[in-house]
């Protein structure tokens, strides 16, 4: 799906050569090792400094960036929220792209599969972390893009509710056909949920790994 | 109706003594201002005098050439001023777009005010031409410094709201949509504040200096009206050029936010 060719982001990040599959894909590694980065270059917020980003083989300078973004959709470890309520702010992208917006039956639908249980004229500054960062992911699925790149989307949340999340993304990636790559820091989760493993530290890419090799 | 009294130099002086006023209170008071209060008298003093002997000489000669020098003085001067204000904190983009949306918004104005609203003749004439040119070019000055320091705060303070957007599919135009707006507000808010408080809360300078030199009042009236609505064009189209363009200098080619 995704290839790294040389790809420098000033001294960030520094990758001769990768391969992203089409599947669920966990980025491991520790605080400040590059993974946010990586996610930041695969949706073209950022561009490498030195190197090449293929995406289906299309080199990503060749490819407008809203556009783009539209179809590899980020997470960010910590969400903006927008004023207002929580429909205001699982509809506004639908706002920003000019889109018709869902009706109230569909983000309620949107809301159960988060594990939120609010109602949509909540405030969002009555949400805890937690409850942010899950309408924030609800409001990435409602966008229904065929790439998502979740920066620890689980963050926020207890055990309990981090494994139902994440296996609820795992669900839903396979049953759409949709990929993601997911930054998280536990092993646990990723070789539970994870079709390759990539572990980085300073930068660089420490390995890669397919399910099937772990398995073995 | 008596005619103008004719004020003479010690007369002038007698209004220095608001300025020794100021500055005994400022004085008293511990506000230690006082440097910048004497600087800025001398200087508008000395300023005007200049510009007098400027405009008695271009108007005992008008022409063409004095014209065109005193408007691109006068928009030299303005670009500058707000150049001067916001230095180090505006990028080199931002500054050419502040230059094009002040000439642009400003010269607009200008023409259509004297060739389309007033007939001026000769085209050049600059009893017409300079003062005018100043209270457009001076009021959307200020519009724009406004304007500027807007959008800087807002790109600053809600860069996370503008990368979340981005983040969700916004083009850098929907993303700026609100700050864009309500910077256009911060800035035309005194114009219009000013065009509200006129003729009863206070008379504006170019009807009092007219009334006072013996215009009738009815056509001090009229050309208040005129240039008002005039100024508040100028201010809008100046603000919204630099709006339109300015917000793109927070981004490059590739539609990513610059970094800060």
């Amino acid at each position: 799906m995704f290839e790294l060719i040389e790809v420098k982001y000033q001294k960030l990040v520094d990758i001769p050569h990768l391969y992203i599959t089409k599947g669920l894909t966990v980025l491991l590694g520790a605080s400040g090792s590059g993974k946010t980065t990586v996610l930041k270059l695969l949706n073209k917020m950022i561009s490498p400094t030195q190197g090449r980003i293929l995406f289906y083989s299309n080199d990503l300078k060749q490819i407008h960036s809203v556009g783009h973004r539209r179809n590899v959709m980020m997470l960010s470890q910590n969400p903006a929220m927008f004023e207002g309520n929580i429909k205001d702010n699982l509809t506004i992208a639908f706002r920003f792209q000019a889109k018709e917006i869902p009706v109230d039956e569909e983000l309620y639908r949107i809301l159960a599969k988060v594990q939120l249980d609010k109602g949509l004229d909540t405030p969002v500054n009555q949400l805890s972390g937690g409850e942010k960062q899950r309408l924030a992911l609800g409001r990435i699925f409602l966008l229904n893009p065929s790439v998502y790149l979740l920066d620890e989307p689980s963050s926020a949340l207890d055990e309990n509710t981090e494994d139902i999340i994440i296996k609820m993304v795992s669900e839903h990636i396979k049953k759409a056909d949709k990929s993601a790559l997911m930054v998280t820091h536990s092993k646990s989760v990723a070789e539970k949920y994870g079709d390759e493993i990539i572990e980085m530290a300073q930068g660089k890419i420490l390995y890669r790994r397919l399910r099937d090799e772990w398995n073995n | 109706m008596n005619g103008i009294i004719d004020l003479t130099i010690w007369q002038v002086f007698l209004a220095y003594v608001f300025v020794l006023v100021v500055l005994a209170i400022t004085r008293i008071r511990g506000i230690g201002r006082e440097k910048e209060i004497l600087i800025s008298s001398v200087r508008m003093t000395i300023q005007l005098v200049l510009t007098g002997y400027v405009l008695v000489y271009v108007f005992a000669n008008p022409s063409p050439l004095f014209t065109a020098a005193i408007i691109i003085v006068m928009e030299c001067f303005a670009i500058y001023t707000v150049f001067k204000r916001f230095e180090g904190r505006v990028s080199k983009k931002l500054k050419i777009t502040i230059a094009l949306s002040m000439i642009v918004g400003t010269l607009s104005c200008l023409l259509y005010f004297l060739f389309v609203v007033v007939r001026i003749d000769p085209w050049y004439n600059p009893q017409y031409f300079i003062p005018i040119a100043g209270m457009m070019v001076g009021n959307s000055m200020t519009g724009v410094s406004l304007g500027v320091k807007s959008l800087v705060e807002g790109m600053t303070t809600q860069r996370n709201l503008v990368e979340e957007a981005m983040i969700l599919g916004a083009t850098p135009q929907v993303a700026t949509r609100s700050i864009v707006n309500n910077t256009f507000e911060a800035a035309i808010m005194p114009t219009i504040n000013s065009m509200l408080g006129m003729g009863i809360i206070f008379l504006p300078g170019m009807m009092t200096g007219q009334i006072l030199s013996g215009t009738s009042p009815a056509t001090a009236v009229n050309y208040q009206i005129a240039i008002m609505l005039g100024i508040l064009g100028a201010v809008a189209i100046t603000v919204i050029s630099m709006l339109q363009l300015g917000y793109r200098s927070f981004f490059n080619d590739e539609d990513q936010l610059v970094q800060s």
